[in-house]
């Protein structure tokens, strides 16, 4: 194949995402070095201050960094195991198959922020069907929004609901290229259900799921629309995610400078976290 | 115990049935309440717990200048900015992903791998790390705040999501296809124009639904970079729910943003019961 006919291909796409991205980059590692805020909105250069203030003397941004681990991992653990278990549901024949599993879908094609609207008027705390519903069984009021700790879980149900379709579809789609000589074997053998899905389908679809698992894990460390409408981050800062701690730091205090350091901080412990979670899951998964 | 079993898959899928729909019910009911029926106490059943008016409904296609609430034009806005973004996307990702898939790149420690996952790894940018530089460098090419800035910026968010199905396809595309194009005559792009991309649709399908989706939904980008020239749909749903909160307007608009995208659940469920998605996937 001659040599020049790849580069055709390949460089229009690449030179793009690396054009567009190029400056956002170098633009925000040079930011993280200049103390620029409102006061004084320009790109002096005060070395590494920022960094040390990050370091040293920054407790909400950790615990914002470690309530978004929290966060995204219980939501992606629960999307993983309903939507497997949907998947595995309307693998088979089922009656409503079809209509089942457009139903599963429909969340993930929804818009997040437009629909946590409508779930804040849902768990509305006097005005909403939930606590109404509720009232009906005798439970009293709950909270949802306005109690720091009830308000978490609040966001990882609308999460969970936003988001297991697309761990589903990835699932569904999996367990749909299974080969099949594996399961008639087992049926042959008389395996039970259980024993078929621990010793047939689970270690088929091992690299499937690391790989649903990583996608989703990547989605929700970006957690922000949700909590942006659903509770501004509160109460107090209950529900404050690092991606929503920065922008308030940038772009409602325009702590400019400040805020470039913690996005810099943030992409490089990303980026760390989800290679190192990336290699354990593949070792945990597959064993061979 | 079978018998267990079916009960309790029958169970959840019924829960979760109803879980899903639930808020878009709620959606429905409340989009035809009024002040009264939202605020004296919870209502569900239109005729038999409120009664229904259309005011939620008419508010959107009324002029702002007499209390309405316009969402026509923002509707289109979004409409333009997913649909150019995404072809972009898929136009630039596919050949990217065609050349990734065919032919060896090597650059020191480069390979092909390490350039899929340069592509792929820009779905990990947390959105609110590009905003503010993004903010700064399009107000000082003066395109902040216009449809064509939005577009430059979702691309970063879509070309990642065709260039990782793409790849995923084109690996399960038979390589024989394309030799046999090029020992019959054709140049590499007659071969990957005439050949490889025809039998690629299903794949293109998967991809360019993929991108519209995560286009459509964004709302961070456009909250950011956008204020008063052009507003895409979401942030204009958003802005309903700032002050006092109309609760039918907002359900209305909710209901009308999200149905389009509604039929693209239909699209990906006829692929998956055809088995073509199965290998688009992965």
């Amino acid at each position: 194949m001659n040599f020049k006919h790849k580069f055709v291909f390949l460089f229009p796409g690449l030179f793009v995402l690396i054009g567009i991205l190029i400056f956002p980059i170098i633009f925000t590692i040079r930011l993280s070095l200049s103390g620029w805020n409102s006061y004084t909105p320009e790109m002096n250069f005060i070395g590494i201050t920022n960094y040390i203030r990050l370091f040293t003397d920054d407790p909400r941004f950790w615990e914002s960094f470690f309530r978004l681990s929290f966060l995204s991992v219980t939501t992606v653990i629960l999307q993983y195991v309903i939507g497997f278990a949907l998947a595995m549901m309307v693998w088979r024949e089922i009656k409503f198959k079809r209509f089942f599993r457009v139903i599963f879908l429909v969340p993930m094609m929804t818009t997040p922020v437009i629909m946590t609207v409508i779930w804040r008027t849902f768990f509305h705390e006097s005005l909403g069907p939930v606590n109404d519903l509720l009232g009906g069984f005798g439970v009293k009021p709950i909270l949802w929004l306005s109690d720091p700790v009830i308000a978490k879980f609040t966001v990882i149900i609308v999460e969970v609901w936003q988001w297991t379709p697309f761990m589903f579809l990835l699932l569904l789609a999996g367990l749909l290229s299974l080969p099949k000589e594996p399961f008639l074997a087992a049926a042959i053998d008389g395996a039970s259900p259980f024993r078929k899905f621990v010793y047939v389908t689970f270690p088929l679809m091992a690299p499937i799921s690391i790989g649903a698992i990583i996608i989703r894990l990547i989605e929700a460390s970006k957690i922000m629309d949700t909590v942006f409408v659903l509770t501004s981050g509160g109460p107090g800062t209950a529900t404050e995610t690092s991606s929503f701690y920065i922008y308030i730091k940038g772009l409602r205090e325009f702590q400019m400078g400040y805020a470039a350091t913690l996005s810099f901080t943030y992409l490089v412990i990303m980026i760390i976290s989800l290679t190192i979670i990336a290699k354990v899951l593949t070792k945990l998964m597959i064993k061979e | 115990m079978s018998k267990l079993y079916t009960f309790l898959k029958y169970f959840f899928i019924t829960f979760w049935t109803v879980f899903v729909v639930a808020p878009f019910l709620w959606a429905v009911s409340t989009s035809f309440k009024d002040f009264q029926s939202v605020n004296s106490k919870v209502t569900y059943i239109p005729w038999l717990d409120f009664e229904p008016t259309l005011e939620g409904w008419r508010v959107l296609i009324k002029s702002p200048a007499k209390g309405g609430v316009d969402i026509v034009e923002p509707y289109f806005n979004s409409i333009f900015v997913t649909c150019t973004a995404s072809l972009i996307s898929i136009v630039l990702g596919t050949l990217a992903a065609y050349a990734l898939s065919r032919f060896t790149f090597k650059a020191g420690f480069v390979r092909n791998n390490d350039i899929t996952f340069f592509f792929i790894s820009q779905r990990i940018m947390p959105p609110i790390v590009l905003s503010i530089p993004f903010f700064i460098f399009l107000s000082t090419i003066g395109l902040l705040d216009s449809l064509l800035g939005l577009v430059v910026v979702y691309i970063v968010l879509l070309m990642p999501i065709a260039v990782w199905i793409m790849v995923d396809f084109f690996n399960r595309v038979p390589k024989e296809l394309d030799e046999t194009a090029l020992i019959d005559g054709c140049n590499p792009y007659q071969a990957f124009y005439k050949v490889v991309l025809p039998n690629s649709i299903p794949g293109l399908i998967v991809a360019g639904m993929f991108c519209i989706i995560f286009g459509w939904i964004d709302f961070f980008f456009a909250f950011i970079l956008t204020f008063t020239e052009v507003q895409l749909l979401p942030v204009k749903v958003v802005a309903l729910n700032s002050s006092i909160t109309p609760w039918w307007s907002l359900s209305a608009s909710a209901l009308v943003s999200v149905a389009p995208l509604i039929i693209v659940a239909f699209i990906v469920e006829r692929y998956l019961s055809k088995g073509n998605l199965s290998g688009a996937l992965k």
